[in-house]
């Protein structure tokens, strides 16, 4: 086992607890760990924008120019206009020139929009309209099939109905009451069932997080338990003591607390 | 009527804990839309070449890391080439582990399904390629469709991709059997309206449990050919590539944390209601 190996492990299985303290109540253990990692996330992205985009994309290409001809001399001129329009961002920190920022920004938008606009249409209306109709217009599916079956005609009955239950629920212009507060109540069945399905995969999220840092945890103790680390397991033996009387001296002071209150 | 929180959290940590040093196995049930990921790429034959979308950070790791150790693993076994790239800005770490960690099991024989595979050394460029991060994934998706060159004039080691042996002669999606994105948030579904919608690549997903029940429309118009939500999915994966690894060892953990949290629900909805009479009859 390598030293650096062992101190990585050593260091993850510490934040891992300092994070969970956080769950008793917020501390300075779970500030440090909270801190550290939003501070190593930007300080790691700021360093592969440059060596991942900025430098191949942008001063590779320009490569066959000379930076004191700011480039004009480069056969790929026109990597300077995005370069221009990047540059020109950075006239937000000026409240004097900050519009300047405004003119990459509407460019991107313009861009984004009508990309966005007619896929976004055709992958996530016409194609889910499409989805939601065509199992109800073909005969076969009816037979054959299990309810069960997502592509069998009852069940798609049941999802073109629901999908149309569903948006009902969201429409205002017309009172729910007589027959449309039958068609709203069965759209919040189906929304609930949805809502369901997606609290029942967040949970089972949740836990699979939970789980992989307790398996973190067990390769920390066998990293540990073995090979010749008798100092540094010393060490965090002691970190890890005194996070623990302070986990207890907090534990004590709750109940002490609580006491206190019922008596008055 | 009021209940601390905090015994809920300590429960399930000593349920978890508890299971976790527990030593048992739970089944596990193959969906039809896992079976349908494991089918395709199990059919690839030596020398195809897929791309893999690593689009997650550490924070779904717990989740979406089984899944590409399994596929990836099965690829490399199968002598089949494969294209990596992110679009998550921490992802980079997240392929470089698996490719390392994948290098080393890869060099002991092994016998996956029956097949029995010899162990040997995958080589940068020849049996993979890493093209590494970029931003914005709509835009990205949209150039590699045209070029992978028009994003990633190098790959993630500085290497320019014309010089990359696996490259040579692959240009766009067009030399991709399939496309199987690991993502956590939207990436997914500019997958699905970029890759898909656009080029018409075969996609599959694995996604995080948060987003599995928002793909299954997706799943339904054929817009995907397969899915693995969270890590059932992975783990349903793992059994399919006969390689069992944290996710099928997390299955049983999810067993009895699942119960004690429906116990929670029930007696919750049993507090909510108690307290409702309580108050009536007051």
């Amino acid at each position: 086992m390598e030293w650096s190996t062992f101190l990585w492990t050593t260091l993850g299985a510490f934040l891992t607890l300092c994070t969970f303290s956080f769950l008793y109540k917020d501390n300075p253990f779970y500030k440090f760990a909270e801190h550290l990692v939003v501070g190593v996330s930007a300080g790691y992205f700021a360093l592969v924008l440059w060596h991942q985009i900025l430098i191949p994309n942008l001063f590779a290409r320009l490569n066959d120019g000379d930076w004191y001809f700011l480039w004009l001399n480069s056969a790929q001129l026109w990597y300077l206009i995005p370069a221009a329009l990047g540059v020109m961002m950075w006239t937000r920190f000026s409240k004097k020139k900050s519009w300047i920022s405004r003119w990459p920004i509407a460019l991107y938008m313009g861009i984004a929009a009508g990309m966005a606009v007619p896929r976004e249409m055709h992958a996530r209306v016409i194609e889910q309209l499409h989805s939601a109709m065509r199992g109800i217009i073909d005969w076969n599916n009816f037979f054959g099939s299990s309810v069960f079956d997502t592509t069998s005609g009852i069940a798609s009955i049941i999802i073109f109905l629901g999908t149309l239950a569903a948006l009902f629920y969201f429409f205002f212009s017309k009172e729910h009451s007589g027959v449309f507060k039958g068609i709203s109540s069965f759209g919040i069945w189906i929304l609930m069932i949805g809502f369901g399905a997606s609290f029942g995969y967040t949970v089972m999220g949740r836990i699979s997080l939970f789980v992989q840092r307790i398996q973190v945890l067990d390769d920390w103790t066998a990293v540990s338990w073995q090979g010749d680390h008798g100092g540094f397991v010393f060490f965090w033996f002691l970190v890890f003591g005194v996070f623990i009387v302070w986990a207890v001296f907090e534990i004590v002071k709750y109940f002490k607390n609580k006491g206190t209150t019922a008596e008055s | 009527m009021s209940f601390d929180r905090r015994w809920v959290f300590l429960s399930l940590a000593i349920v978890c804990v508890g299971t976790y040093l527990w030593d048992f196995s739970v089944p596990i049930t193959i969906s039809e839309e896992a079976r349908s990921i494991y089918d395709e790429v199990a059919a690839l034959k030596e020398g195809d070449m897929i791309y893999m979308s690593v689009d997650y950070d550490p924070n779904a790791l717990a989740e979406l890391h089984p899944t590409t150790y399994a596929l990836a693993e099965l690829c490399f076994r199968k002598k089949v080439k494969v294209i990596f790239g992110t679009l998550s800005n921490l992802g980079q770490g997240m392929v470089d582990q698996v490719l390392h960690d994948i290098s080393d099991s890869l060099r002991d024989t092994a016998t996956y399904n029956g097949v029995f595979y010899e162990g040997r050394e995958i080589v940068n460029g020849v049996d993979y390629v890493f093209l590494g991060y970029k931003p914005y994934p709509a835009m990205v998706i949209q150039a590699m469709g045209l070029d992978f060159r028009v994003p990633f004039p190098t790959d993630y080691y500085g290497t320019p991709i014309d010089s990359i042996p696996i490259m040579q002669g692959t240009k766009n999606f067009d030399q991709c059997k399939l496309v199987v994105d690991m993502a956590a948030g939207n990436v997914a579904e500019m997958w699905i309206t970029y890759g898909h919608g656009n080029y018409g690549v075969p996609l599959a997903l694995a996604v995080t449990g948060v987003m599995g029940a928002d793909m299954y429309p997706y799943l339904r118009s054929g817009q995907i050919f397969g899915l693995a939500a969270g890590l059932l999915g992975a783990a349903q994966l793992e059994k399919l590539c006969d390689n069992p690894g944290r996710a099928m060892d997390g299955m049983r953990i999810q067993l009895f944390a699942h119960i004690l949290i429906i116990l929670f629900i029930i007696m919750g909805n049993i507090g909510f209601l108690a307290t409702r009479k309580l108050n009536k009859l007051k």
